[in-house]
């Protein structure tokens, strides 16, 4: 039997690197191999339409079963790869179950797990996270039954479903235990019109809250206590406070591995044959011209689709000894109640603010910007302003800050030319 | 089943069959036709799934925000163009063309 390439991860990841090496030509054999029970299904709706019962994780699969028949892309679920040895020429992985995997080229799409908090009383019925389509089938069912639900950690996930339950009449309170909401992803501008805005729908949202413990009664959790001693009633948690790259199948490699396994630009590890792509990587910033701007993020873990569509592709090209290189404007979307917010760009290092539009109105842009250059944008209900921000930091077109705040033009209409470094160097 | 026909910018056809109900996005996607990147999974944020609708086949029209949307395709938009995660197939088969790029 011919072997070929094992994907370890069966995720958005892992199913656009099974596809990609297909589209590239690769004619060995593909397993793409995975712990959960249900074929590669779309995660983002888990915490949006799903809890709405307007999704299922059939109705959220990525391919149908004749695609992977037809690409001869052999899926295999509810296996735990959990040992794992390869040299140059390639190597065993091991499941659970003693079923073993052979291969000549190894993936790794192991995604993350959600970070666990060991509080008093976290095993209590009602504790729940939210990762995967089993999760979030056991949160929607208990939702069904419950009136008071308290959300530990205020960042996408946490709001997202706390906006979707008080939709739905719940009681709803997010616990933030840093003074102001989403404060890994946005600014303290857009931070703050969040806070208003959930708590204008109804939601009490506490900021610097110390989480004690779970309170219960017969195994079922009651409620939540601060360490102020205020004790709020719940009849379902939710805890969203972060995830943790799942690396310990690169840890038996002996790959190097700081908040994810590292990846250089072509999606490689550190022996020079295993790749690894999504969540579970720790890339080089994609961002065109990046590098050039001092100030900027040299490294990260990106969590968002894109990334784990645009590195898989890499990761596939990579694999099949073809030249890539990952280069991207990394996005990120977040659906909460109807508030429509897209980020485009990464913000950090700015060191200049400017708001396009009134953030009363819900329909306004926050523009980051670093050294007068544009560097990324959070943009609630307004598309437009979104996609015009990914086109110019594709394309390197200027923003002037000034200019920016003019509501009476579309963005992309106020953009300048690439500066003229880079148009010599097209 | 209504089959959907894909119609590449450089004249290849896919047919593939649908289901009433689903969109014409799920439906490229799901049966990995190319020219359909659809990164945000059809929650109208991405303008990733660009199509030109033929003129034989019928959808309802389109709200405020996938018109916006439409103004930042990659491939400048035309009048018959749909962003096809909004696309709902019915019973009759259709025909879209999708564009050079999409990012």
């Amino acid at each position: 039997m011919r072997i070929g390439t094992l994907i370890i991860g069966a995720c958005q990841a892992g199913v656009q690197l099974a596809s990609s090496l297909r589209e590239l030509g690769d004619t060995e054999p593909i397993v793409l191999v995975g712990e959960e029970p249900h074929a590669p299904y779309q995660r983002p709706p888990l915490s949006k339409a799903f809890l709405k019962g307007e999704a299922t994780a059939d109705s959220l699969t990525f391919r149908t079963h004749e695609f992977y028949a037809e690409h001869s892309i052999e899926l295999v679920t509810r296996e735990r790869i959990v040992t794992i040895e390869r040299d140059a020429s390639g190597g065993v992985a091991t499941a659970e179950s003693g079923r073993r995997f052979e291969f000549a080229r190894l993936a790794l799409t192991t995604g993350a797990i959600p970070r666990q908090i060991p509080f008093d009383g976290s095993e209590l019925e009602g504790v729940s996270y939210l990762r995967t389509a089993t999760d979030a089938a056991l949160l929607e069912q208990r939702l069904a039954s419950a009136t008071d639900l308290v959300v530990v950690g205020g960042g996408f996930i946490g709001l997202e479903v706390a906006a979707g339950a008080r939709a739905a009449g719940k009681t709803v309170t997010v616990l933030e235990a840093a003074p102001r909401l989403v404060g890994r992803a946005v600014s303290e501008a857009t931070s703050a019109f969040y806070l208003a805005a959930h708590r204008r729908r109804g939601t009490r949202v506490v900021l610097n809250a110390q989480v004690s413990r779970f309170l219960g009664q017969h195994d079922r959790v009651t409620g939540v206590e601060l360490a102020s001693g205020d004790v709020i009633k719940a009849d379902v948690v939710l805890i969203g406070v972060g995830v943790i790259a799942r690396t310990e199948l690169a840890e038996q490699l002996d790959l190097t591995v700081d908040n994810g396994i590292v990846v250089d630009a072509s999606a490689l590890c550190s022996d020079g044959l295993t790749v690894a792509a999504g969540d579970c990587a720790n890339t080089p910033n994609p961002t065109p011209n990046s590098s050039s701007t001092p100030g900027g993020i040299a490294r990260l873990r990106l969590e968002s689709v894109q990334n784990a569509v645009e590195q898989a592709k890499v990761a596939a090209a990579t694999l099949l000894g073809l030249p890539a290189e990952y280069s991207t404007v990394p996005w990120f979307w977040s659906d909460q109640a109807d508030l429509k917010l897209q980020i485009a760009g990464l913000s950090g290092g700015h060191d200049q603010i400017v708001l396009r539009g009134d953030p009363e109105t819900e329909k306004f842009s926050v523009l980051y910007y670093r050294a007068g250059q544009l560097i990324a944008a959070d943009c609630v209900n307004r598309p437009l302003d979104f996609i015009a921000v990914r086109a110019m930091l594709h394309s390197g077109q200027h923003l002037p800050a000034d200019r920016a705040v003019d509501l009476s033009l579309p963005l992309k209409k106020l953009a300048l030319p690439a500066p003229l470094p880079v148009l010599i160097g097209k | 089943m209504p089959s959907v026909t894909y119609i590449s910018a450089a004249g290849n056809e896919t047919a593939v069959a649908g289901f009433a109900g689903d969109s014409v996005m799920e439906t490229a996607v799901r049966n990995g036709v190319p020219g359909i990147v659809a990164e945000c999974g059809g929650s109208l944020s991405c303008a990733t799934c660009h199509v030109f609708v033929c003129a034989d086949s019928v959808f309802d029209p389109m709200q405020e925000l996938e018109d916006d949307m439409l103004d930042g395709t990659a491939v400048d938009r035309e009048a018959n163009s749909r962003l096809s995660c909004q696309l709902k197939l019915r019973d009759a088969d259709i025909r879209v063309t999708t564009p050079e790029t999409q990012v």
